[in-house]
């Protein structure tokens, strides 16, 4: 196992409302390895999706701050980055995929031309100069067709495509991790499995490091290597996948486990 | 999209009209009967005759009525289009950085729209052509610079929701700066409403053109316009009517059917006016 790609530490989010300051996350560390998977659980408002957001400084500041802790990509402290190198870090190196594919796609704009802007964007030049990676970008994101499906606009793609098209999108610069917040909520539940196998698919291929914020612990026991609760900005437990599910120490991890409905544990006929 | 337009009660007939001053405006040196500017002392005032060529008759020094007026769609059309365009850009530039930016940028940005809107176009445009001296690119650059607010306005609003998109946050997430983020991304979005209001400012700005030149500060008198016809007819309205008449008409029917048209486009392309 290499280095750490990204190292949080102590993270705190403060957001500045007019009369009164909201601490989101109160002193979150974790890592993540190339090739491993960290999911972030916890409910709505517990800090993950703002702690996911910090890593590439997408909070819009103000109202974000950041008065402590560490975030350091391969070496480099992302909170005093400046914002050009922000950008030459966004979607080359570090990669987002948003919960809603509905509205995560530029209406007006075909979707070939959406993924080849972060190729332009980091890599210089027309967007037609890279149509043969984003073919192989949409392909290898399990999408039939790609040809015909670059050249449409998302109102003529089903929602799972549309992920596919995010994660095409995400991917196609070859980013060495990728935060997938909430990947498959807005998704229909056959839809979502295949989503994520594309996810751990890919992510295996590229010896990815990957933050999947979630609060579906389906979806951890499949694919996190270690796993981190969330509550109200602090972390309550931290550790390897399996440890966490079968025996959680902390009494809001128990809830969390009881809350998940089980199959098995149904009412028989 | 276009038939929902057509569908409006009056909406064909102002398409029609709009259509037949597009024609004469392209058509002009083809369509008009005789050299608008050329005199003809011999046959002056005479009145709209079927027989002897002057259909609509012909003015004070023996012009003909109906090729000034086809002459005069080309000034009107040109200065509409061209101070929707001037004014369109000037007012989605600031409208998207107002939104997109916020902060200082909008609350300066918009007190400047403000002090805009607090001065009339039309007193601004006298006192420019006053001080410049009258020509079609003053007219048309004065107008243009006053009418930028209520695009800046309608863009502003729009930008201010289109930027909390998921969109725009993919943008920012993949590595794009804001100004790319505002073409295009925001742009694209923005324009369908701004089209809009750009078809009702081609017809204001076509009148107050016209109002100009009636009062004789708006284009030089050897181009024909509809204003300036209007105020050569006025002295002759009780001998000779057909001289003031019949501009007059065409400016206000051109007018109409423009906002007509543009109603009928808004309607279209709002979903909460469908019926």
């Amino acid at each position: 196992m290499g280095a750490p790609i990204l190292t949080v530490d102590d993270l705190r989010v403060d957001f500045e409302l007019p009369g009164r300051t909201v601490h989101a996350v109160r002193g979150v560390s974790f890592e993540v390895r190339a090739g491993r998977t960290l999911a972030i659980v916890g409910e709505s408002g517990s800090g993950k999706s703002a702690t996911a957001s910090s890593v590439l400084r997408l909070n819009p500041e103000p109202p974000a701050r950041y008065p402590s802790g560490l975030i350091s990509y391969q070496g480099r402290d992302v909170l005093r980055l400046s914002q050009k190198e922000l950008r030459s870090i966004r979607g080359d190196e570090i990669a987002m995929v948003f919960q809603d594919p509905m509205s995560s796609l530029n209406p007006v704009r075909r979707i070939g031309a959406q993924i080849a802007e972060v190729l332009c964007r980091h890599r210089g030049g027309r967007a037609a100069r890279y149509h043969a990676d984003v073919v192989a970008a949409l392909e290898a994101a399990g999408i039939d067709d790609p040809q015909r499906r670059a050249a449409q606009y998302p109102h003529e793609l089903s929602g799972g495509l549309r992920q596919r098209a995010m994660i095409a999108m995400a991917l196609v610069a070859g980013p060495r991790l990728l935060i997938a917040d909430e990947p498959t909520t807005a998704l229909d539940v056959t839809v979502q499995a295949q989503i994520l196998d594309v996810l751990a698919g890919l992510q295996q291929d590229r010896q990815m490091a990957l933050l999947l914020i979630t609060h579906d612990l389906g979806v951890v026991a499949n694919m996190a290597d270690d796993v981190l609760v969330m509550r109200a900005g602090e972390v309550v437990e931290h550790g390897d996948v399996l440890s966490i599910l079968t025996s959680p120490k902390h009494p809001y991890t128990r809830q969390l486990l009881a809350a998940t409905p089980r199959l098995r544990e149904e009412s028989p006929a | 999209m276009m038939h929902r337009v057509l569908k409006a009660r009056m909406a064909p007939l102002a398409l029609v009209v709009l259509a037949l001053v597009v024609l004469c405006a392209v058509l002009a040196p083809v369509l008009s009967p005789f050299d608008p500017n050329a005199q003809d002392l011999l046959t002056r005032l005479s009145p709209p005759q079927w027989t002897g060529g002057h259909l609509l008759g012909t003015d004070n020094l023996g012009r003909d009525v109906l090729s000034r007026l086809i002459y005069g769609a080309r000034i009107s059309l040109f200065v509409g289009l061209a101070v929707a365009l001037i004014s369109g850009t000037i007012g989605a530039l600031v409208g998207i950085v107002a939104g997109y930016r916020g902060g200082w940028a909008d609350r300066v940005l918009m007190r400047l729209a403000d002090v805009q809107l607090a001065f009339p176009a039309i007193l601004l445009a006298l006192a420019v052509v006053a001080f410049l001296g009258n020509g079609l690119w003053v007219v048309i650059i004065v107008l243009g610079v006053t009418n930028w607010v209520s695009y800046a306005r309608v863009a502003r609003s729009s930008v201010l929701s289109l930027r909390e998109r998921d969109y725009v946050l993919e943008a920012r997430a993949i590595g794009v700066g804001p100004a790319t983020i505002m073409r295009r991304h925001l742009l694209p979005n923005v324009l369908a409403s701004l089209i809009t209001i750009a078809a009702l400012n081609v017809a204001s700005a076509i009148v107050v053109e016209s109002a100009l030149s009636f009062l004789g500060l708006g284009v030089p008198a050897d181009i024909p316009t509809w204003g300036s016809m209007l105020a050569d007819g006025q002295l002759y309205l009780g001998t000779s009517w057909w001289i003031a008449v019949f501009p007059g008409l065409a400016l206000m029917l051109t007018a109409l059917s423009i906002n007509i048209t543009g109603d009928a486009i808004r309607d279209a392309v709002d979903p909460r006016t469908y019926r």
